[in-house]
């Protein structure tokens, strides 16, 4: 058997990572949206329409986690010392967005503080998330087998830039979201939020497109060299195309449309860190060839992924498409 | 190198606080979706309503805790890349894909089913509900499956080699999972898990029947968490004696910490009490019985027992912490178990529900579970000490390379956040089981989602029962 297994892991944790973040991405977006929700009603109607799926958006948090210590069990050694606060600050955003979900409805009389950890909560987590993302791509020392820096390495302008974005980032995908699934003024507003972000998420990519670039030479290369500039340019070529589809859906009766555009968008500047990073676990110093687990690792856990993860993939698509639809004000799922 | 013994000591602390919390939610949990699965198979078998009831009043609570559960767990899935970086390093080749698997086999079967079962009822009628009541049931043993596995493991290493940069690999996946103190301590806590759900249940029924004679689930909950008391108590008992042995020929030094013994001997006597002083490796003040140590060890009332000067100081465990866990743990087993053969006394005379005294203690009792499935852990974790991986890696070599002030700022949020977050979270679930069970009682209220329902569908089609608001009962 020739089959490289770390490129495979490395392709699956890849994956797992951006399915997390397309699919929380948007309910955390919501909470994002939410101080700007000021309609009670608003509020428990954008709530309705991720109450039954958010959860499981988040198992795929878990098994990224998880995933990268059983695959890539240096690059997690790596990784989370270095990105210790922005991962833990995370954390403790999640832990107050998954409780304030379920108070909120509990306590009537301190609705507007669970509310107030909702937003804070979502926020923290997706700042924190785009902090670590710019924290990863600036790269990590490395001495040896272990991190070498310090605790506040990764606070940069450019770490803080990546985590403004992912906000802006997941407000769009919140807000594409509520187009698809709400209606009447609440979708109208909708609207008008996704045209803001999808402006600012565009002033975000290229600026830190060109961020990237210019960190370290040896993107400029893997960007522009042929041929690699064969297979990179369709992407800044793409991002635009998208763009511009997703601003002409907005004023449509076609109402997926945007959120199906914007989930295109998370794919494209995935594809385009992809081409930047690779081959590396931990820029700058480490590939996924040393980062990885023996090959007996990689395999005993494969078999098992490759049956239980078309299934959970199976169920998951399953339920969103009985979700699908338009929610009304007033209307729970349960 | 005094900073970095307090990173190390933080960092243990953080670790032990994360986990405590943790763990008694799973232990409840654990319990509790078996006991569901029960009490919907005796419905569907008898048609009895009074057991719908008692299984909608304690789905309310289960979805609740559950919750945290989830919660807290998804910090340990980051805890030990975050502060313990180099044995995540070194023993993440072997332990890692047990982990990945409990993702895959357990987290995500609970996801997917926890919805049908709590808000699926009326939607998918009454098989395929009980199948997803099983499932849940499943997912949760699961999960105790592989994470006791990885527990097990760095207590008792099998079925690994180390590769020349020195991690761990696996040289045989089935030596690896089915190590040798793992099935001891699956039967231990899984038995532990099922003790602390039926004291928390017979608890509860306790307090209704003290206030109302009559209530038809109040005493299901009382007999039903009372025969366990009788039947698994004991046998947790004997579970634990083998446990016991197991770690005795495996990790001696946990045993003689447990015990006590700084002297290898023959004969050599329990010691029920006394103050374990690690300075002049004696037990100060000790209550003792002649003999005994040596014959619950070894089954002979002369059998040699291995003190811990057998071993260098630094490769023992801290003795105190050892020691008086394990007399609490024991001390509230045993007395698990005489409530039990009270009530088994009282059943037999056909009294069972006529004593309040029994009811009172059984009140009294009722988080006994969680105080001795706490005491066993920290038995056999700080009894794994001073390794990791046992006998293989010191704790002290497995660090992250962080500075102590980081990790005293996170410390200190993890307990402001805790204790708000699930004090409030306890408290919510001791307010629903103050309401008192009807045998028209509902499931989670309608309209209101008391967690997500996971990524199941069916919760979409539910019709509410009845109009907005009016099952609002805490």
């Amino acid at each position: 058997m020739m089959i490289d297994l770390p490129l495979v892991w490395a392709f699956l944790i890849a994956a797992a990572i951006l399915i997390y973040v397309v699919l929380d991405g948007f309910d955390l977006g919501i909470g994002i949206l939410f101080p700007f929700l000021n309609n009670p009603e608003d509020r428990d109607t954008a709530v309705n329409t991720v109450a039954p799926v958010w959860d499981g958006n988040e198992t795929w948090l878990i098994l990224g986690g998880g995933g990268l210590f059983a695959t890539f069990p240096l690059a997690y050694a790596i990784l989370m010392p270095a990105l210790y606060v922005p991962i833990l600050a995370m954390l403790f955003g999640l832990i107050f967005r998954g409780v304030a979900f379920e108070f909120r409805w509990r306590d009537e009389k301190h609705k507007p503080y669970w509310d107030f950890g909702f937003t804070a909560g979502s926020m923290v987590a997706a700042f924190c998330q785009g902090i670590a993302l710019g924290a990863f791509i600036q790269g990590v020392d490395v001495d040896g087998r272990a991190y070498a820096g310090g605790w506040w390495d990764w606070l940069t302008p450019f770490s803080l830039l990546t985590g403004i974005a992912l906000v802006v980032g997941y407000t769009l995908l919140g807000a594409t979201w509520l187009v698809m699934k709400t209606e009447g003024s609440l979708g109208e507003r909708a609207v008008r939020y996704a045209r803001i972000t999808v402006v600012g998420i565009l002033i975000f990519i290229a600026i830190i497109s060109a961020a990237t670039l210019s960190l370290d030479p040896s993107f400029m290369e893997r960007w522009m060299a042929w041929p690699a500039v064969l297979y990179s340019a369709p992407v800044p070529l793409a991002v635009g195309i998208v763009t511009f589809w997703l601003w002409r859906c907005l004023g449509e009766k076609m109402d997926f449309k945007p959120f199906i555009a914007a989930i295109l968008l998370f794919i494209l500047c995935f594809i385009g860190l992809g081409i930047s990073l690779f081959p590396h676990m931990v820029p700058p110093a480490i590939t996924i060839w040393e980062a990885a687990a023996p090959d007996d690792s990689l395999w005993f856990l494969l078999v098992g992924t490759a049956i239980l993860l078309p299934v959970i993939l199976g169920y998951t698509a399953y339920a969103y498409w009985i979700f699908r639809g338009k929610i009304q004000a007033g209307e729970g799922y349960h | 190198m005094s900073e970095f013994l307090n990173a190390e000591l933080l960092a243990r602390a953080q670790f032990a606080f994360t986990i405590a919390f943790h763990i008694v939610f799973p232990a409840f949990t654990i319990g509790l979706a078996s006991y569901l699965a029960v009490l919907e198979g005796l419905w569907l078998r008898t048609g009895n309503d009074a057991y719908l009831a008692t299984y909608r009043y304690w789905l309310k609570i289960f979805a609740v805790a559950f919750g945290m559960g989830v919660v807290s767990g998804l910090v340990m899935s980051y805890q030990f890349g975050t502060n313990w970086a180099v044995f995540s390093d070194k023993a993440g080749p072997v332990i890692g894909p047990l982990m990945g698997y409990e993702v895959l086999s357990a987290f995500f079967l609970e996801a997917g089913f926890l919805g049908i079962m709590l808000f699926g009822m009326q939607k998918v009628g009454r098989r395929l509900h009980y199948f997803a009541t099983l499932m849940v049931a499943f997912g949760t043993l699961f999960s105790a499956f592989w994470i006791l596995s990885v527990n097990s493991w760095m207590q008792t290493p099998a079925g690994y080699v180390i590769n020349e940069v020195g991690q761990f690999v696996p040289a045989d996946w089935w030596q690896v999972v089915f190590n040798p103190s793992f099935p001891y301590r699956l039967v231990h806590m899984v038995l532990a898990a099922y003790l602390t759900t039926a004291f928390v249940v017979g608890g509860v029924g306790a307090w209704h029947l003290l206030r109302h004679r009559e209530n038809r689930p109040a005493r299901i909950m009382f007999s039903m968490g009372l025969w366990m008391a009788t039947i698994v108590a004991p046998v947790q008992i004997v579970a634990g004696d083998m446990h016991g042995l197991n770690t005795l020929e495996h990790q001696p030094r946990k045993v003689a910490a447990m015990e006590g013994h700084y002297e290898t001997g023959r004969g050599v006597p329990l010691i029920l009490f006394g103050l374990p002083n690690d300075e002049t490796e004696e037990v100060d003040y000790a209550l003792e019985v002649p003999n005994v140590a040596s014959f619950i060890l070894t089954h002979d009332w002369q059998g040699e027992v291995k003190g811990l000067k057998e071993w260098p100081r630094e490769d023992r465990p801290p003795v105190a912490i050892v020691f008086w866990a394990f007399r609490v743990m024991v001390g509230v087993g045993f007395l698990m178990a005489t409530l039990g053969l009270w009530a088994l006394y009282a059943r037999m005379r056909g009294r069972l529900y006529d004593s309040p005294l029994l009811k009172r203690v059984a009140v009294v009792l009722a988080p006994s579970g969680f105080i001795a499935v706490l005491a066993g852990w920290v038995v056999t974790e700080v009894g794994r000490q001073p390794y990791t991986v046992y006998g293989m890696l010191r704790t002290s070599d497995s660090l992250s390379p962080i500075a102590a002030p980081a990790v005293a700022t996170s410390l200190a949020i993890f307990a402001i956040v805790y204790f708000v977050v699930f004090g409030l979270g306890t408290l919510y679930m001791l307010k629903l089981m103050a309401h008192r069970p009807e045998v028209t009682e509902r499931g989670p209220e309608e309209g209101k989602p008391m967690r997500a329902a996971g990524t199941t569908p069916v919760a979409a089609f539910e019709e509410p029962e009845h109009p907005e608001g009016d099952s609002h009962d805490d």
